[in-house]
């Protein structure tokens, strides 16, 4: 089963070191405008939201790509540009309904999250994990279980509120 | 590359607005951030400048490797002639401010004159333009950063700001950026207010081209897994610096009622647990945030859990916070502490001078040297929560005769105070003391005397000097990247060996705010974090500027003479209790009332002291005056100051 890149937001404590890496590791540069990954952030109220490339099924950029540029990496399931096709004609930038799918205007081409071939320096670098590559399952067990958690603590509260003490 | 970050000269009088390189050579000896900004105030001022008058210079800046690969460089200097000290002032904070900077092509921003309006300065990659702020001006920290990004239509903005009490002339107010990130002490933002400068905004894109990617992003994960790997940091991970209040209050080492006690009791409820679980009741299990590239993620979310401003987010407290709102005027209740942190966040003033202040204050009331008269009737009993609340934000608006006179510092104070008010003052260099008691360590002490921007804990304090580690350990640490075989000892409460460790620590914390980096990433509370070996190395992979680690040491320590050289320049003497290398008499006389074993009883024996400045000096290469000898100049390359290179 492939493997796909898991947003926890709450864990993620805004440092954006998933930036500086993301374009470091692959451009050799430090500037967040070329990262594959942006942090997007709420300060008044602490809130901090990775986002990347969902790699989506039906996936709107490989759809509208009038040169067939954009396809799908059967190992790894994400979505990949061709660069010697692409004539950086920047639809597949307006059909990214995520904003994952971005321009250069240094280098005049767009760029997206590649998985860095399966070893993703953002996953790598963050501590926390509030960037994760695990089994697409996986994600689902976690989230289950958390939301089990919730009905169970719900449960046990709503027991104690009938409890005649 | 880094090193084509620019220099930008900005006239608030004029408008006229000079970019300019910075000179290899220039980076060679000054490197960058604390250490460039102080060799450009030096040749930047002229001696005796007015601190508010347009003849002052703001400096500010990043450091070297601030923005690239390296680990943690998010931290801003700012510095120019102190308005709270006369002397040296100098402070440096976190965020994001500083790589947005860097992105936007600059690394130094000088900054001369006095808008006749308010203004800010905004920077967009490599265009500055001088912008009109009358609209801002009266806002508070967060909301001038909302507006700015407002008015530049711009989320990503990230700007560095004044509130109300730089506005106000507030002599300690803060230089802030973010939610709570505090550039204090020394009031920087008051030099802001009186050139009518509201904040300095900086967005880019620019790309920063990394010398050696391969290998700087290789060190910069060797570099996480050593910070994270060390306790102090893992600790600091989960409750954030109180738990070094925590650590301290414990073992005695936390001025209370301004200089009467050295614990606080009955603190359960400003304990580093209890301001977590705050914290973790008002914004869930991760309520731990970090500044730029920052794996350590110190600084705690919370929501203020009671009172008249209950609800209200804030970031921290951290360890001042608890000692300035809680055990310095013996307030110590979390409901205070997380709202008099709220209120100098965002009225941008330092915590730490306000908290010590107004506990100065509530001693001198105690003592009937002030009374209801010179309080306007207020009750500035210990204890009472209310009252303190009430001063913070009469200090910021300066109401009442004597929240201004506070306004002005402790110094000027005093003196409008009269009687023996001075006496009671517990600053060096007329900056604050941290709340913390360095009574039971002389190391300490000698810190606080002799660091370069009045009494401070961030310029050369030897932490590491409590974890009583063996001596073996000490001479590894203490040891390079120059050796050193003289006395050393494990012993906090000891005299020998500790000039060599504050000299040490002194050029150790010059040199991580010369590149830019993080304290909590260096020798400071954790022994087996990085120093100079290390960032020999980071400063080439990243920068390509190739730097042994006894270079970078030469570099701290010519930075560290240009600081000297300033203040004495502006009326240092070394005995001279409101500008000299020398600590208020209570230290020697009042012995530590409370805590541990080895705290109880304990004062500064005052011939050690004196010795112990003499031994320092000479390792600084300093008359017994603490004056440079002529060699240690010419050895420094700093014999031709002010040599007007940039």
């Amino acid at each position: 089963m492939a493997k796909v890149l898991y947003v926890d937001h709450q864990k993620c404590t805004g440092c954006q070191l998933c930036e500086l890496v993301c374009a470091v590791s692959h451009d050799g540069i430090s500037n967040p405008a070329r990262s594959r990954i942006r942090v997007v952030k709420w300060e008044a109220e602490g809130l901090y939201i990775p986002m990347s490339c969902q790699q989506c099924q039906d996936a709107p950029c490989l759809n509208v790509c009038p040169v067939k540029a954009i396809s799908r990496n059967e190992e790894l399931k994400s979505v990949v540009v061709d660069y010697d096709v692409c004539i950086g004609c920047r639809s597949c930038v307006s059909a990214c309904p995520f904003g994952a799918m971005m321009f250069n205007p240094t280098d005049r081409k767009i760029f997206k999250c590649d998985l860095c071939d399966g070893d993703p320096q953002c996953v790598r670098f963050c501590e926390e994990k509030a960037v994760d590559f695990i089994e697409s399952d996986k994600v689902t067990i976690a989230k289950r279980r958390q939301a089990a958690e919730r009905v169970s603590t719900a449960g046990k509260e709503a027991a104690a509120l009938q409890d005649p003490l | 590359m880094a090193l084509n970050r620019k220099i930008a000269y900005i006239d608030l009088t004029t408008g006229d607005i000079e970019t300019k390189p910075i000179p290899l050579d220039v980076r060679k000896k000054f490197l960058g951030g604390r250490g460039l900004d102080a060799y450009l105030l030096y040749n930047h001022t002229k001696k005796g400048c007015n601190p508010l008058g347009p003849a002052n210079t703001l400096l500010i800046s990043g450091g070297i490797l601030t923005a690239t690969c390296a680990s943690a460089t998010a931290r801003t200097h700012i510095m120019a002639k102190s308005p709270l000290t006369g002397l040296l002032g100098s402070t440096n904070m976190g965020g994001f401010f500083a790589p947005e900077l860097a992105w936007a092509g600059f690394h130094h921003l000088v900054i001369k004159g006095k808008s006749e309006h308010p203004v800010y300065i905004s920077i967009n990659n490599g265009e500055i333009e001088i912008r009109d702020a009358r609209d801002i001006w009266g806002k508070s920290v967060t909301d001038t950063q909302w507006a700015i990004r407002e008015d530049l239509a711009d989320e990503e903005v990230k700007s560095c700001v004044i509130g109300p009490a730089g506005e106000n002339l507030v002599r300690f107010a803060n230089v802030m950026t973010g939610i709570k990130n505090s550039g204090g002490r020394t009031g920087m933002g008051c030099v802001m207010g009186s050139k009518n400068l509201k904040a300095v905004a900086a967005r880019g894109t620019m790309d920063i081209e990394i010398a050696h990617p391969v290998e700087a992003l290789e060190y910069n994960k060797r570099f996480i897994d050593q910070i994270v790997s060390a306790k102090v940091n893992q600790t600091q991970g989960v409750l954030g610096t109180p738990f070094i209040w925590g650590a301290t209050n414990c073992w005695g080492g936390v001025r209370t009622r301004n200089f009467q006690y050295n614990q606080c009791e009955y603190a359960d409820d400003i304990e580093p647990e209890r301001i977590d679980e705050i914290a973790e009741e008002s914004m869930g299990p991760h309520h731990m945030t970090g500044c730029f590239g920052c794996q350590v993620h110190c600084r705690a979310q919370y929501k203020i859990p009671g009172g008249p401003l209950a609800g209200k987010y804030d970031e921290g407290p951290e360890y001042t916070s608890l000692g300035a709102f809680g055990a310095e005027t013996d307030t110590p209740r979390a409901e205070t502490v997380l709202t008099g942190n709220y209120l100098v966040n965002q009225f941008g003033m330092d915590n730490l001078e306000t908290g010590s202040l107004i506990s100065w204050a509530m001693e001198l009331y105690e003592l009937g040297i002030i009374t209801d008269k010179e309080t306007d009737g207020l009750d500035l009993s210990w204890g009472n929560d209310k009252v303190v609340l009430e001063m913070v934000e009469r200090i910021c608006y300066r109401k009442g005769w004597l929240a201004d006179a506070l306004a002005d510092g402790g110094i000027p104070a005093s003196k409008k105070i009269g009687k023996k008010s001075f006496d009671y003052l517990v600053q060096v260099k007329g900056m604050s003391n941290l709340h913390s008691d360095e009574r039971p360590t002389p190391g300490l002490a000698l810190n606080v005397a002799t660091a370069s921007r009045g009494s401070d804990h961030l310029r050369s304090r030897p932490a590491i000097d409590l974890y009583h580690l063996p001596e073996k350990v000490l001479r590894k640490i203490y040891g390079s990247p120059i050796p050193y075989d003289g006395p050393l000892s494990s012993e906090h409460t000891e005299y020998i060996g500790k000039p060599w460790q504050v000299f040490w620590q002194e050029n150790c914390f010059m040199g991580v705010d010369c590149l830019g980096i993080c304290k909590y990433h260096t020798t400071f509370l954790g022994p087996t974090l990085p120093n100079f070996e290390d960032w020999s190395k980071v400063l080439y992979y990243n920068t390509g500027l190739e730097m042994t680690p006894e270079e970078i040491w030469e570099v701290s320590r010519r930075c560290n003479m240009i600081e000297r050289l300033f203040n004495l320049r502006e009326g240092l003497t070394r005995n001279d209790l409101e500008k000299g290398d020398m600590l208020n008499h209570r230290y020697f006389d009042e012995p530590c009332k409370r805590g541990a074993i080895d705290v109880i009883g304990m004062t500064i024996d005052k011939k050690k002291f004196v010795k112990m400045v003499d031994e320092l000096y000479k390792h600084q290469g300093l008359d017994r005056e603490g004056v440079p000898k002529k060699e240690t100049l010419k050895n420094l390359g700093l014999e031709n100051e002010p040599s007007h290179l940039l």
